[in-house]
């Protein structure tokens, strides 16, 4: 195959950006995009030309690190797929391909299309956890958790952390990584003592990153690789209410 | 030097309670004045980190991904073993530590292992606590599954991400702690250098990857928590940034290296299409409860399609080699006939090199939904990459390396040899011999930082407690710093030919074709001159673009790949050194009926190297390794 790429160049955050055109040639269909961009960088490091910057670990759709927008879809176009999961063979000889960062103002860019997103890590570190110092946890068996509800926690614990649902949403809103997080908790036992606390303090977390509000639009769920449901936002939204309205401190 | 394992006195069983009765401690207010640095944020290190920063210790954690939650614990599928005997199976601890001892093929230290089985029953409970979502049966309790090497269920999962759940877990643990202020994290940073003060680890170089700048941060000690070394193979299924270089680094600066040629070539990944795959995928082991493995008996029947295969033109030859284990036989074992039946000429791919993965039987007895349930995620997994669909036609599979049981030697205190230089999980060779056993990498993980290193780590640090905080200005740091700027500016400066991948390629396939599967000594000694070659061209001809003071990837893995250039050779000196076949070490000389020959008499001790120069013999320390409960035996898996 051959494909024609668009690729956002920008050198740093300061640096305004651009688009650039390179053509690529012996492209196999079984090649994964990232494969696909390794042929570019190995072409432009040989033209002693300066590689693309983009993230990337696993390469088998678990770490979450891997992240371009791609002809418009964060990972694409292919359904629950991430970038390193997305393969040739869903685009044909002969396409153009414009290829993005995530674009929000909570993931400013690093380099081309790698972007800075602590700002999740700062939303888990306000509440993300259940408070208990090694060696303080009672048998595991001691509380037992009903098959669904450990199912629907696992559900929500799928989410990567990839940020594809910021990058998806017009407003930048990560009301589903939140949702996602604040599900898994709330569905079990476990999570009970910090509940409240815990949406509260993550939904402030969220809105001071700089990520915007939910409208409901579902453009989150549509592309996010694990499918997470946007049932877990509506899941959030009561969470938020009940813990807003029973709170003795104001919210 | 004389290795001392440090191995508590007394019974088996007595070993670690007695050593946590008696060992010394460091009071919470004296635990405020000393600084201690983890280096990586996997399950090893993201334990250890939020467990010491809970404790009181100031601790700084640093990882090269863009956040601590991307580690490559997170990858693992199958799950976590622990000895709860939830089952009523005849599990417990010591069978537990035998398995283990056992799958090792009698190459790992008794007290470890058996520390690190009373450790798994706390893990579960720990990791339950944190809200990992493991499988439930209905009446809501936890679910088990079995596992290669086995006759028990003592397996906990989560689905087949259970080593994504477990590491959410301690990143939530060390999340709270970077909240609260007792850890402070370093994300997008990597470690280039240990520095060594008056012998103890006191510190590291560590460049910032966002701006290039190089830091230097001091502290009372420091916490290799790394990963294996698996991607000298280049490829693997380790993630793409796994590299050796922090524990290279300390190697060079004195820590002995254990057992590098023990690595673990798992049986079930999905096989190699062309040359430009940049990484392997695997299949979780689980899958071997309900697939069977075959290959055609005829040789002429390999490209046909499967389903055109009579039964009784199939050989599902692990069942009928090892009747006892059948499909569930131990990873080295899996893999190794994986590749006898394929050097037969039977693999079912025009490569040669794949055997069939069968659900059907298993989707017969018990259904599609059922296999669904068990297996969806991986099945969708599979269809992704290979295009193919599980539930119709068999897996195609074949083995990958997977997994470094070497690494830092380190003594009970999970000590390296330099004094103040820990190294958990991975990282180190301590637990799991010459082979690991499915679903013990987790637990190893997560036992090393949760439960080991917070009470070891005070035999060193209660005679810290009047040593202030270290003085980042000293000599030492500014001659690490110097040597690593002389690094980078000397990889910047070469402007060859050839990419960083070019030399990782063909280091990869060297290491493959010579230090994989099975290896012999001629292969060997051409494969170290070869490695010698490789390295010298690196040095003259290697093309690395940009510049230091900005994000630079190929920089990254320029150092990394000059690091892996140095470790090939070792592994291969290790490889050459081992006389004998033992777990994933297969020497095609020393081999009895076509199993493997281990030969306790002169190799039953951990080779332990010491550095003495890039290209120049290391010397080897031995550790014997003496067993007071189990008896070494032939392992027989039939």
């Amino acid at each position: 195959m051959k494909i024609t790429l668009k690729v956002w160049r920008q050198k740093n955050a300061q640096d305004n950006g651009r688009f650039e055109t390179y053509n690529v040639a012996d492209i196999e269909s079984d090649m994964s995009f990232l494969e696909m961009m390794d042929v570019l960088n190995q072409q432009l490091i040989k033209d002693k030309k300066d590689p693309v910057a983009f993230d990337h670990d696993c390469r088998e759709g678990i770490c979450g690190m891997c992240s371009m927008v791609i002809n418009g879809h964060p990972h694409g176009h292919v359904k629950a797929t991430t970038t390193c999961q997305l393969h040739m063979r869903s685009f044909k000889d002969g396409d153009t391909i414009v290829v993005e960062p995530w674009r929000a103002k909570a993931f400013p860019v690093i380099k081309d299309l790698a972007v800075d997103r602590s700002a999740f890590d700062k939303v888990i570190q306000a509440g993300g956890y259940i408070s208990v110092n090694t060696g303080s946890a009672p048998e595991a068996n001691s509380v037992p958790v009903p098959q669904d509800m450990a199912e629907k926690a696992m559900d929500a614990a799928e989410c990567i952390g990839c940020g594809a649902c910021v990058a998806a949403c017009k407003n930048s809103s990560a009301m589903l990584f939140l949702s996602a997080k604040v599900s898994h908790m709330a569905l079990l036992p476990q999570g009970q003592p910090e509940r409240k606390k815990r949406v509260i303090s993550m939904m402030k977390a969220h809105d001071e990153a700089g990520f915007g509000s939910c409208t409901n639009t579902g453009a989150c769920e549509a592309y996010c690789p694990k499918g997470i449901s946007i049932t877990n936002i509506a899941r959030l939204n009561r969470e938020f209410l009940s813990a807003a309205l029973s709170s003795e401190q104001p919210v | 030097m004389k290795l001392d394992a440090k191995i508590p006195a007394g019974n088996l069983e007595d070993k670690w309670t007695t050593y946590r009765s008696k060992c010394k401690l460091v009071s919470p207010a004296n635990k405020r004045r000393l600084d201690v640095i983890v280096i990586g944020s996997g399950l090893a290190g993201a334990s250890a980190a939020a467990t010491l920063g809970e404790l009181g210790y100031n601790v700084k954690c640093f990882c090269f991904q863009d956040s601590p939650r991307r580690a490559h614990s997170i990858a693992a599928q199958g799950g976590i073993n622990a000895a709860k005997n939830y089952q009523n199976d005849g599990d417990s601890i010591y069978r537990l530590f035998y398995d283990t001892i056992k799958g090792g093929d009698y190459r790992s230290r008794e007290a470890n292992v058996y520390r690190l089985a009373e450790a798994s029953v706390q893990i579960i409970d720990q990791c339950v606590a944190q809200g990992v979502p493991f499988a439930r049966e209905y009446g809501g309790l936890l679910a088990n599954r079995s596992f290669g090497g086995v006759q028990v269920s003592r397996t906990f999962y989560a689905r087949g991400q259970t080593g994504q759940q477990l590491l959410l877990g301690a990143y939530s643990a060390l999340s709270r702690q970077i909240a609260a202020g007792s850890v402070k994290m370093y994300n997008r940073h990597e470690m280039l250098d240990v520095v060594v003060i008056d012998g103890k680890a006191r510190g590291i170089i560590a460049r910032n990857l966002i701006t290039g700048q190089l830091e230097r941060h001091g502290a009372h000690a420091v916490l290799l928590c790394t990963g294996g070394y698996g991607n000298v193979f280049y490829l693997s299924t380790n993630a793409m940034g796994s590299n050796v270089t922090a524990a290279w680094k300390a190697h060079r600066k004195g820590a002995l290296f254990a057992n590098p040629c023990f690595t673990q070539i798992h049986p079930t990944c999905i096989p190699v299409t062309s040359g430009y795959q940049s990484k392997l995928t695997l299949m979780s082991e689980s899958l071997r409860n309900d697939g069977r493995v075959w290959v055609p008996k005829k040789k002429e029947d390999r490209l046909k399609p499967p389903q055109q295969i009579p039964e009784e033109d199939r050989d599902y030859y692990l069942e009928r080699m090892y009747p006892a284990f059948g499909n569930l036989v131990p990873r080295d074992i899996a893999s190794r006939a994986a590749k006898v039946v394929c050097d037969e000429g039977r693999g079912v791919v025009k490569s040669g090199y794949a055997v069939y993965l069968d659900f059907s039987d298993a989707i017969k007895r018990l259904g599609k939904d059922v296999i669904a349930a068990r297996y969806g995620n991986l099945f969708e997994m599979y269809q992704r990459i290979a295009d193919d669909n599980p539930y119709e036609t068999p897996m195609k599979i074949f083995p990958a390396v997977h997994y470094t049981m070497g690494g830092l030697w380190v003594d009970y205190d999970l000590s390296t040899t330099i004094p103040g230089l820990y190294a958990l999980g991975e990282a180190n060779f301590s637990d799991h011999g010459a082979n690991r056993l499915g679903a013990s990498a987790l637990m190893q993980g997560l036992a090393d930082g949760y439960f080991v290193i917070p009470v070891t780590i005070a035999q060193f640090l209660a005679d810290e407690i009047r040593t202030p905080p270290i003085n980042t200005n000293q000599a030492a740091f500014a001659e690490a710093q110097n040597n690593v700027q002389a690094q980078i500016d000397r990889l910047l400066g070469i402007k060859g030919n050839k990419s960083v991948d070019d030399f990782h390629m063909a280091l990869g396939k060297i290491m493959w074709d010579k230090c994989g599967m099975a290896r012999n000594a001629e292969g060997l000694k051409q494969a170290r001159k070869e490695i010698q070659t490789l390295r010298e061209e690196f040095w003259q001809n290697v093309l690395v673009p940009g510049t230091a003071n900005e994000f630079n990837p190929e920089l990254e893995k320029a150092g990394r790949v000059a690091d892996f250039l140095e470790l090939g050779e070792l592994m291969v000196i290790d490889a050459l050194n081992r006389e004998e076949s033992c777990g994933g070490h297969f020497r095609e000389e020393f081999t009895e009926d076509g199993e493997a020959k281990r030969d306790d008499a002169n190799f039953q001790y951990v080779a332990a190297w010491e550095f003495t120069g890039t290209g120049k013999d290391p010397q080897l320390h031995k550790e014997e390794l003496v067993f007071e409960n189990v008896k070494p035996s032939t392992r027989s898996y039939k």
